[in-house]
């Protein structure tokens, strides 16, 4: 009983994932979502409204490889709740797979970005008080290569996302397990 | 518990289902948003694109110059490139239309376009000069005949061949510019508007106003123009029918000396709407004149500097502001959905082993 008993605990310790790393998904969550609705609509209007849209994309997009970036620092710092121990082994292959997908797809696609953005030869303006390090050259070919790349990353990057909350809301709302639980606000404290 | 989960699993369907139609609907997928950038990129290139090339105005020269600002526009912009001094530019002369071999002589409409090289790394860097990029595209007509994108992609429609006969509707185009009395000005300027057997020898417009910013950030709306050194008059005898007559005649020209433009500002005044791109200015609008645009050197745009360039109007420098006249984003929306389609092809073009371009 004891002994069971300090199982418990040591797993209660990181049923939840903690504040910092909730704060951060929720904050890409947002952005990220914003920024492909914004992407794909921007590119179609011809209304004085898109050369704005276009600086706001930009910067976010910026912000976004940030914040992935500092995930990623924050994932060796923190401790993550382990998946619940019945999910069968193609659950966890693909559960440990679309996040690792989902993570290439938030790193590449600014950074796709920022490269057409330069073989376009211009510069990557953050909000007006960052110009971004100019990565490559001019050119029209490369310019052809990475403008295709960030269309398709964003439309793969969003069927993931897709993925990514079909699966949440089956652990939360069929399963009833800890996983949706667990990057929610307001029950760190459960069990 | 079953039918409990029926609930659930619904929730999930339609939740995820919602999200998916609403980013499908933002992309376009169920049309209902207009004329985009894509259909006028469609309307221009017509039913056979010329891969590679652009889109609108596919035949050009790239040229080689700089700017010699005299300093009296500094006043009135941030921009570095009004300071006293020079500084280099790769542009492009070029015709209307979507063909790239199209005879020079027959278009109706003739371009010139700069992009100021001021990256880091570039000549006149001294100071951090990477927000001072700047791209201008003119053309010989002052004005647009429309106010708004929709109504130019009604005008373009007008004006294109029956596909049948290869002719255009004369009824078809007087109709559009009878609908249409904002064109006024246009017509008066076409009406007036002499061709000439020289690029050299053209004005040049921005068409659409901008704002200048000054040091205290007050905005100032002008339009610019090229103005040729030359007397356009005396160019006006149209001898040649070599289909690159123009081409030809600036490559001669530089082989003697620069070909030269003033570069004039029109400030508008109090009742002038700079957001309408249809109307022009009255005459004794103030003007100033911020220097020379030398060109001293003409490339052939197949392997030139120039085609690898989007003149997108809206790549400015701090100093200068888009007005929200209409059709000035939606220049730079067509330019940037022709320039991808070409982009692409240029660089699948590489993988076409055996071909060459």
């Amino acid at each position: 009983m004891s002994a069971s008993k300090a199982m418990i605990s040591k797993t209660a310790a990181i049923k939840s994932y903690p504040v910092s790393a909730k704060l951060l998904h929720w904050a890409s969550a947002l952005m990220i979502i914003s920024m492909l609705f914004l992407g794909v609509s921007m590119i179609q209007t011809l209304a004085p409204w898109q050369y704005g849209a276009i600086a706001l994309h930009q910067s976010f997009g910026v912000l976004v490889l940030v914040l992935v970036v500092i995930r990623l620092l924050n994932k060796l710092r923190i401790e993550a709740p382990e998946l619940p121990e019945d999910l069968s082994k193609m659950q966890v292959l693909a559960a440990k797979g679309s996040h690792i997908l989902l993570y290439l797809g938030m790193l590449s696609l600014p950074i796709l970005g920022w490269l057409m953005q330069n073989a376009n030869g211009v510069d990557v303006n953050v909000f007006g008080y960052l110009i971004l390090p100019t990565l490559i050259a001019p050119s029209l070919e490369l310019y052809g290569l990475f403008r295709e790349l960030h269309g398709l990353v964003a439309w793969l990057l969003f069927c993931l996302i897709l993925l990514h909350i079909t699966g949440a809301l089956f652990h939360g709302l069929i399963r009833r397990d800890n996983v949706f639980k667990s990057m929610t606000f307001g029950n760190s404290k459960i069990k | 518990m079953s039918h409990n989960n029926l609930w659930r699993y619904l929730i999930i369907i339609s939740a995820v289902g919602l999200l998916a139609a609403a980013f499908l609907y933002a992309a376009g997928l169920y049309g209902g948003k207009g004329v985009t950038a894509q259909t006028f990129v469609n309307l221009q290139e017509g039913k056979s694109a010329m891969l590679g090339f652009r889109r609108a105005h596919a035949k050009g020269i790239c040229i080689r110059g700089d700017f010699e600002s005299n300093g009296s526009l500094a006043p009135y912009s941030l921009a570095h490139v009004f300071q006293p001094g020079a500084t280099g530019f790769i542009g492009r002369f070029s015709i209307a239309g979507n063909n790239p071999i199209a005879p020079d002589l027959k278009a109706p409409v003739r371009s010139l376009a700069l992009s100021f090289a001021s990256r880091s790394g570039s000549a006149n860097s001294g100071s951090s000069n990477k927000d001072q990029q700047w791209r201008l595209a003119m053309n010989t007509p002052p004005v647009m005949a429309v106010s708004t994108p929709e109504d130019f992609y009604e005008q373009l429609v007008s004006l294109s061949p029956n596909p049948k006969t290869g002719q255009r509707d004369g009824a078809k185009i007087k109709a559009f510019f009878a609908a249409h009395p904002e064109s006024k000005d246009f017509n008066n300027w076409r009406a007036r508007y002499t061709p000439t057997n020289s690029f050299a020898a053209e004005q040049y417009h921005s068409i659409n106003a901008f704002y200048l910013i000054d040091d205290k950030g007050q905005h100032h709306a002008v339009r610019w123009q090229a103005v040729p050194q030359i007397n356009p008059k005396d160019y006006l005898e149209i001898g040649s029918t070599h289909a690159d007559a123009l081409q030809l005649d600036l490559v001669n020209k530089l082989q003697i000396q620069a070909v030269k433009f003033d570069l004039v500002f029109t400030f508008a005044s109090t009742g002038d709407n700079e957001n309408d791109p249809a109307v022009a200015w009255p005459q004794d609008r103030k003007t100033i004149t911020a220097g020379t645009i030398n060109i001293v050197s003409s490339h052939s745009q197949t392997d030139g500097a120039c085609d690898g360039i989007r003149f997108d109007p809206l790549v400015l420098p701090k100093g200068i502001e888009p007005t929200q006249d209409p059709i000035l984003n939606a220049r730079s929306a067509a330019y940037a959905e022709s320039y991808r389609r070409r982009a692409r092809e240029s660089f699948l073009d590489q993988f076409n082993v055996g071909t060459e371009k």
